[in-house]
């Protein structure tokens, strides 16, 4: 068995209180919801277009919303029941308007037929990544990009490592730490598809070390599986913004992907470990992507690890939960670096939530910079924070540009170490619209 | 109850726990220890010095701050400030040339520039180099150490004479290392100013590059020099300064190369106007030409970002 123990790190990022207080809470199924409410964009690229009407019955499973571009996944009914009414929400990540299909119960939950696969091996890549897509399953960690379009590297990208990322290393969210520990298999299962579809050299399992109990669950089960020859488990310092795809690849191979570039670039393709499960399931059992484990915390009165329908509304889960405590001020959905926040509970369960984060609420005051370069310090990638919001701040959208300020994936480490609290990432979201408006107009 | 409507705020919704506040008072606990030294050398006029420059640069922010309709808000900058200028003034200069320089400080160094995190010369220092440039007499008359009751005894110091001290005095050392010397109230003690330097540097308000680089490039160039190293590093303004006034955030270099070239340009302007210069002592100055550079360096000096050079390690 060759299974290294390595401890690495970049020197870049911001140490958090890890705040995973729902870790030992086992996973518990939501009881199915009276309505869902599913917006017919819930991945990064083209929305869908619904498929079918107001008033019709449709089936647990059942596809509602497809589109005819590649980097697109489809949705599905998540419960079944009768398409009530189609209505137009607030999609959060992009605060644009979004349709969404809304779902009355019959309370039957009913599925379409499901189309089994015994022996997955005989399957083609092609066979499989059709599977993948059928089943509209997107990143899970939080980036919602289309799974089937980021197994498909074009011929000239040539992949040598898979890495499987199991970091989590937002504070507070423990879903996908309670998939490696209870569907530990369905991770492997996952993850052997991913190589079936890639064949690499190298599989890798990336985890903080702030999960020891999962490392060594899915070190047994690799060997337990007979894995160990091809997956290895590596172990992480717990440091964010480890979990994020380029500081992942930097830290185990020593790589760097290009400014503007991907991790095939550097022939890497990173999954997350909660996407593996649902390739199993689409690929075995042929389940369309219709549930995803979200976690609850913060000020409500039981926080939980919950097993919750896509499209359940907030209120649903708060509700479940025993409800909001007296402090709760303000509703995040994903985590409290990189989390949105929502002004009311109407809001669904999409396939990017990870955890749904109920905090007091702090109104930030805002200071000027005085110029510490802490900021400069922790970002992981290596820009001037600081600089990209003064510059936004006066509307220099150009300056920023030159600054890399694509580079930036609003991880928020700077904002996170400003003494002055400036919202540094607000102003660079604002000055990449901005840029990319400009790009649209030219 | 969940049917009402929550805070939306920006992300991150974390805070560290840092503020620019509690950054001040740390720097103000650093510099207790160089203070209480100051006043135990120097006696009880030493402490209404301190006392005043601090009223009145607190003061002084609180009007302009009306007069310019921003809110006033306590950082702790302008006592910070106030605190610096009495430190680096004489022992015995009439308080209300401390309270002059102490408004000149806060009213014209920091706020006339847009207030804290705009200025571009550090407050203290800029406050300083104005009151000698009109007192010249009274910033350079230096007493030696009396304590509390005794009389002030004008003496020679060794900021007189242009550092040229000379011999291998083990007593000297022991005197600017632990105060008992004539010199400014918080220069006295190098090794007070030592320790609250250190103390920045363990957790981790100050960054090593411009104390370290700065009094290493003076060694350095006074050992070339020939000169007494020791009495350079300990004599004088070099320790408050390098610890205290060259790595003020708003002034200083934001990126750790910028930070060097800033110590090691301090340090050769140190050593030059000591050396050359007709002024007893240049950390001052050096320390206020580099802040005037400061944003030239920030301008050319840049972080090399994530993924700029194609860099593909394979791993065999």
């Amino acid at each position: 068995m060759k299974i290294k123990f390595w401890q690495k790190g970049s020197s870049r990022g911001v140490k958090l209180p890890h705040n995973k207080f729902t870790a030992k809470n086992a996973i518990e199924t939501l009881p199915l919801p009276e309505k869902v409410i599913i917006p017919l964009h819930q991945n990064i690229g083209a929305p869908c277009v619904a498929c079918v009407k107001r008033g019709e019955k449709v089936l647990t499973g059942q596809k509602i919303g497809d589109s005819d571009k590649f980097v697109n996944a489809p949705v599905h009914a998540s419960i079944s029941g009768t398409i009530s009414t189609i209505t137009t929400i607030i999609n959060p990540p992009t605060g644009q308007p979004v349709t969404a299909l809304v779902i009355s119960s019959d309370r039957e939950d009913s599925w379409v037929e499901l189309n089994t696969t015994k022996n997955p091996k005989a399957l083609s890549a092609r066979e499989i990544l059709g599977k993948i897509r059928e089943a509209g399953i997107v990143g899970l960690g939080g980036a919602t990009f289309p799974t089937h379009v980021k197994l498909s590297p074009p011929e000239d990208k040539k992949i040598d490592t898979i890495i499987l990322n199991g970091c989590e290393c937002e504070p507070y969210i423990t879903a996908d730490h309670r998939v490696m520990l209870e569907y530990g298999e369905k991770v492997l299962s996952g993850l052997n598809l991913i190589s079936q579809i890639l064949s690499p050299k190298n599989v890798y399992i990336g985890i903080e070390d702030n999960k020891a109990d999962a490392i060594t669950h899915l070190r047994e089960l690799i060997a337990a599986k007979g894995y160990a020859n091809s997956f290895e488990v590596v172990t992480l310092k717990s440091q964010y913004p480890m979990g994020a795809e380029k500081t992942l690849i930097t830290n185990i191979l020593h790589r760097e992907v290009p400014i503007g570039g991907l991790p095939m670039d550097v022939g890497v393709v990173v999954q997350n470990v909660h996407t593996a499960v649902a390739i199993h399931n689409a690929v075995y059992e042929g389940r369309p992507f219709v549930e995803r484990l979200v976690t609850v915390t913060g000020a409500v009165n039981n926080p939980k690890n919950l097993l919750v329908r896509l499209g359940t509304p907030l209120r649903t889960l708060i509700d479940y939960c025993g409800g909001l405590k007296k402090e709760a001020g303000e509703i995040i959905l994903g985590g409290p670096m990189m989390g949105i926040s929502q002004p009311d509970l109407d809001f669904p369960v999409t396939k990017g939530t990870s955890c749904i984060l109920v905090t007091a609420g702090n109104p930030i005051r805002e200071m000027d910079c005085i110029n510490c370069g802490r900021c400069v310090e922790v970002c992981p990638m290596h820009l001037m924070p600081t600089r990209l919001a003064k510059n936004a701040k006066v509307g220099r959208y150009e300056n920023c540009q030159e600054a890399y300020i694509d580079d930036c994936f609003e991880c928020g480490s700077c904002a996170y170490s400003c003494p002055a609290n400036i919202p540094i990432v607000q102003y660079i979201k604002v000055a990449k619209k901005e840029l990319a408006k400009r790009r649209v107009a030219k | 109850m969940t049917d009402r409507k929550f805070l939306v705020s920006p992300g991150p919704h974390l805070q560290g726990g840092t503020s620019v506040s509690k950054i001040m008072y740390l720097v103000l606990l650093a510099l207790l220890l160089p203070s209480t030294a100051g006043i135990y050398f120097f006696g009880f006029y030493a402490l209404s010095v301190i006392a005043v420059s601090i009223t009145a640069a607190i003061i002084t922010e609180y009007a302009i701050k009306k007069l310019r309709k921003r809110p006033f808000i306590m950082d702790g900058s302008s006592i910070l400030t106030g605190l610096l200028l009495a430190l680096v003034l004489p022992p015995t200069i009439p308080l209300w040339m401390v309270a002059l320089g102490s408004i000149f400080s806060i009213a014209i160094v920091k706020e006339a520039f847009g207030g804290l995190g705009h200025n571009i010369f550090n407050p203290a220092l800029g406050g300083r180099a104005f009151l000698a440039a009109c007192f010249a007499l009274d910033m350079t008359t230096w007493v030696a150490p009396m304590g509390f009751g005794a009389d002030a005894i004008t003496t020679a110091t060794p900021l007189n004479n242009n550092f040229a001290w000379s011999g291998n005095n083990l007593s000297l050392y022991q005197d600017l290392l632990f105060g008992n010397t004539g010199g400014s109230i918080g220069e006295t003690s190098a090794l007070m100013l030592i320790i609250g330097g250190v103390f920045l540097l363990a957790i981790g308000i100050i960054k090593w590059q411009i104390p370290i680089v700065y009094i290493g490039t003076v060694a350095i160039l006074t050992l070339i020099m020939g000169d007494d190293v020791l009495f350079h590093l300990l004599a004088g303004g070099l320790m408050i300064g390098a610890f205290f006034m060259a790595t003020d955030y708003v002034t200083s270099p934001i990126t750790s190369t910028g930070k060097i070239i800033f110590g090691i340009g301090a340090g050769i302007l140190t050593v030059a106007i000591r050396q050359f210069g007709g002024l007893p002592e240049g950390v001052c100055y050096s320390i206020l030409f580099m802040n005037a550079v400061t944003p030239l360096i920030d301008r050319y000096v840049k972080v090399r970002p994530y993924g700029l050079v194609k860099k593909v390690v394979s791993e065999s």
